[in-house]
């Protein structure tokens, strides 16, 4: 009989082995689900964790990992503060397409016009746009005590409500010929978001993620708004007691994960997507709970974790067009990964013993 | 032993033993209990106390050693066989319905209940013969904690019990309702029932009890005659070192620091107390116990003075300036610094280390935040400055709160407050849970705090804490707070007469306390 014992503290090395355990288990049950769809296990699971690294065409793979990972760690950065401090920004998807839709806006709307100040301009207004979907789950909460998970996660339909409306309405590119999609930015130098050093992927969004990843890191080790948000995440009463204004909290923490997001969307459809279109979102933005999670909440894990995360989007696509896996089972491969850190999650706070002695009733 | 106790033996308990992985529960216990005897367990916390009567209650089996009731081999499998040979218990805290009535308490708590009119019936003539008149009908949400008690006793009673436990009984009570419980625990003894009294509370046990074991790190370390030795005698013997009465320093009182005037907040949660109009002030140098049974609104006067509750500037006054609109860090600036009583999760974050628990309420006094920056060595000094200044018994500034004893961890609170050097403290239970050595340490640290010029509030439980530590008593009860007076040739009486009203579970008060319960 397993039996599971309180620590009385939670094991370091079990809070960095979970991801890792989690990681190899979902290898192991998505290996299981590919056999039994009558594919190759180990060939489907090398394709996806090998192939993109040190593969055939890892050349161009390597390159679309920082391209997928640089939105998904400026979200889970965001995500992850709110998380710390016990405040569920689900919405992160609406957020992101609405920071898209504010900052392309800003672009096209000088559009043939070449400066400079355009595409700072466009990036503070991504992030406006982001920070303002966010603030309506934030007010609601603090104002009328709604619950923000449901009204964030709402909003994300609201968002591609607005998004089909963009591409296929107000931000409709005039010369494409009534195609739905906005102009394309990649030729629109002005509003452009390139690829700073060829073949990397590198652009100004992974350049963002980067400086946020290190700023989050800062914050919760070394600032005072850092231990607040840890504080209320752990201890809400012992938080007010601190003097922590749980309200102001919610707005900060919305509010920044929102703007992250949204600076997220403007470099993704500034860059890598190039054009509003009806469905541009990945989808990032609810990957980007899991990655969060995976990074143990941990600004640099939630970098590893965005990474890896980014490895089975490549590595997925590959083994869909090469194998014929279907897509839906890429996206099971991935959750599953979440479910198993949260389920081995356990082990960090709990000591297993196998115990046969135990006969004491309570 | 003046008791003839080999005379009648109830219980006779030879060299038990229970061992935990990395604790012996229990050591080599011996000890009898006669027929009609009462018979006081006494020990600190974590002395083995709960082991040894969980084990003859039948919840937990022993390693070694056995016991026999009258003389018959006695080792019961379960709370149900212990229940058939005679033995019931008490719980320090009662596992009752409070959506369900009296009656059918009772009723859930027997193995064979009899048809509920009869119970009733047995329910009211039970608890009217031994002096706890108990309505069967009542919901037991609208008791109080004493009341409840008595649901609790009068379900073993009907039991008829040869032997009850009782831990920790009087706890939750008033001194009246101390006296009433003490009458009926005397009546059963003297019909032959024998009573094993679980306390740490020397002077009721030297009232009440005719025999007691002492028990210290699980081996029983002595046994006495409770009337024959003084209270300090016994409390030397469990904790195993000699003890110092808090040493008073008669000092002359300052001007006043705190006023509290016609304080009113209504409570945040539904099964909480209002406050109504409390109004006291505080000089400095001065110690103010404030007195009450717990729920009468302990926890948001607290909560008023720490800030974590706002109300009009100047309901809340300190030296004169109205601090009352001000959330808690403007309060400690201002020299107000408090420990609520829920020391984890309250008073400290249990998954957070101690140096971290420093900054929680260290940060503004002790100047531990620059421009919104940490200056984490500078709280790992004050976190280390706390351990050792309040001698916490702890690996390493690094541990989390929840791993230390509760004790370590209230002197570890009440370290952290006293050492940011406060004008006036305020502490809710500053020794609940703590034991012997460590409770006397903390009111120590309370009176040297007084002694240099600070105003202290002590909200307690403890009326004897209160009564040691204490210049002037007010009792809270029901949100209002009694006028203070001074403790200096204050009765017991008087006191309970003070946090009674209501609770004052006197026989003649009962109809009258009945009559005050349905107004409210």
């Amino acid at each position: 009989m397993l039996r599971l014992e309180k620590r009385p503290t939670p094991s370091r090395a079990w809070a960095w082995g979970t991801p890792f355990l989690a990681v190899l288990l979902t290898m192991i049950a998505g290996g299981a689900l590919f056999a039994m769809l009558g594919k190759d296990p180990v060939a489907v699971v090398r394709t996806i964790f090998w192939d993109p690294l040190l593969g055939e065409y890892a050349f161009y793979l390597r390159g679309q990992l920082l391209v997928k990972a640089g939105p998904l760690a400026l979200i889970a950065v965001g995500l992850a503060l709110g998380f710390r401090a016990g405040i569920w920004n689900i919405g992160a998807e609406g957020q992101y397409i609405m920071g898209a839709i504010f900052g392309a806006s800003v672009g096209l709307a000088v559009y043939p016009t070449e400066s400079r100040w355009i595409f700072p301009l466009m990036i503070l207004a991504g992030g406006f746009g982001g920070w303002l979907w966010a603030m309506i789950p934030a007010l609601l909460k603090t104002r009328f005590n709604t619950n923000e998970i449901l009204v964030s996660l709402m909003l994300v339909y609201v968002a591609e409500t607005i998004l089909s409306k963009a591409a296929t309405g107000f931000l409709r590119n005039p010369e494409g010929a009534g195609f739905p999609g906005s102009r394309n930015f990649s030729s629109y130098p002005a509003a452009r978001n390139p690829e700073l050093i060829a073949g990397t992927g590198m652009h100004w969004g992974v350049v963002a993620a980067f400086i946020v990843v290190i700023a989050a890191y800062v914050l919760l080790q070394r600032h005072l708004l850092g231990f607040q948000i840890r504080l209320a995440g752990q201890a809400p009463r012992a938080a007010r007691f601190a003097g922590v204004r749980p309200n102001r909290l919610v707005i900060f923490c919305l509010g920044a994960s929102g703007a992250l997001a949204g600076l997220a969307g403007l470099f993704e459809v500034t860059g890598p997507a190039g054009q509003i279109s009806i469905d541009f979102n990945q989808g990032y933005g609810f990957t980007a709970i899991i990655v969060a999670f995976l990074g143990r909440l941990n600004p640099v894990g939630i970098l590893l974790a965005a990474l890896l995360m980014a490895l089975t989007y490549v590595g997925g696509e590959m083994a869909a067009t090469n194998l014929g896996l279907p897509s839906a089972a890429i996206r099971v491969f991935q959750g599953m990964l979440l479910f198993f850190l949260l389920a081995v999650d356990v082990l960090s706070n709990y000591r297993v013993r196998i115990a046969a002695f135990v006969k004491e009733a309570r | 032993m003046t008791q003839d106790i080999s005379a009648d033996v109830l219980l006779a308990i030879e060299g038990i033993g229970k061992s935990y992985p990395g604790v012996r529960a229990n050591d080599d216990v011996t000890f009898r209990i006669g027929a009609g005897e009462v018979h006081a367990l006494l020990g600190e916390n974590g002395a083995g106390k709960s082991t040894l009567v969980k084990m003859i209650y039948g919840l937990v089996k022993p390693d070694e050693g056995h016991m026999s009731l009258r003389g018959a081999p006695y080792a019961p499998a379960e709370p149900r066989a212990a229940r058939a040979a005679g033995v019931a218990m008490v719980f320090q805290h009662f596992s009752l319905f409070e959506a369900l009535n009296v009656a059918e308490n009772v009723a859930l708590g027997m193995d064979d209940p009899p048809p509920m009119r009869d119970l009733e019936a047995r329910i009211r003539e039970v608890s009217e013969g031994y002096g706890l008149p108990l309505d069967p009908a009542r919901l037991v949400g609208d008791l109080s904690a004493g009341e409840r008690q008595r649901v609790e006793i009068v379900r073993c009673l009907l039991q008829d019990p040869k032997l009850l436990i009782m831990d920790e009984p009087t706890s939750v009570l008033t001194p009246q309702e101390v006296e009433i419980l003490f009458g009926t625990l005397r009546q059963l003894a003297a019909e032959g029932t024998s009573i094993l009294y679980i306390s740490h509370k020397l002077e009721e046990i030297r009232a009440l009890c005719d025999a007691a074991t002492i028990l210290r790190r699980g081996k029983v370390v002595g046994t006495c005659v409770p009337r024959e030795v003084s209270a300090r005698a016994m409390a030397e013997m469990m904790v195993g070192a000699s003890l110092n009465a808090p040493a008073r320093a008669t000092g002359e009182l300052g001007p006043v620091a705190l006023t509290v005037e016609r304080l009113s907040v209504a409570s945040p949660s539904a099964f909480g107390t209002s406050l109504k109009e409390v109004s006291f002030e505080v000089r400095q140098g001065e110690v103010l116990g404030i007195g009450g049974v717990a729920g009468n609104g302990q926890d948001e006067l607290l909560a008023a003075l720490s800030g974590e509750a706002r109300t009009g500037r100047d309901v809340v006054r300190v030296h004169g300036r109205g601090i009352g609109h001000l959330g808690p860090n403007e309060r400690r600036q201002a020299g107000l610094c408090t420990a609520p009583e829920e020391r984890l999760g309250h008073a400290a974050a249990p998954d957070m280390s101690l140096v971290e628990n420093a900054l929680l309420s260290g940060a503004v006094r002790k100047g531990l935040v620059r421009r919104g920056f940490i200056d984490w060595p500078g709280t790992r000094a004050f976190a280390e400055a706390v351990v050792k200044t309040f001698d916490v018994r702890t690996p390493g500034t690094g541990t989390a709160a929840r791993a230390l004893s509760g004790g370590n961890l209230q002197k570890f609170v009440l370290g952290r407050e006293i050492l940011q050097e406060p004008g006036i403290i305020v502490v809710n239970q500053p020794t609940w849970g703590v034991d012997a050595a460590a409770a006397a340490f903390i009111r120590q640290a309370l009176l040297d705090r007084a002694a240099k010029g600070a105003a202290v509030v002590v909200i307690s439980q403890d009326i004897d804490e209160i009564l040691e530590i204490a210049d002037r008593f007010a009792a809270l009860n029901e949100g209002r707070l009694s006028a203070p007076v001074p403790v200096a040739g204050l009765t017991l009486e008087r006191i309970g007469l003070m946090l009674g009203g209501a609770h004052g579970m006197h026989k003649a008060d009962v109809h009258a306390a009945e009559v005050a319960h349905a107004e409210t």
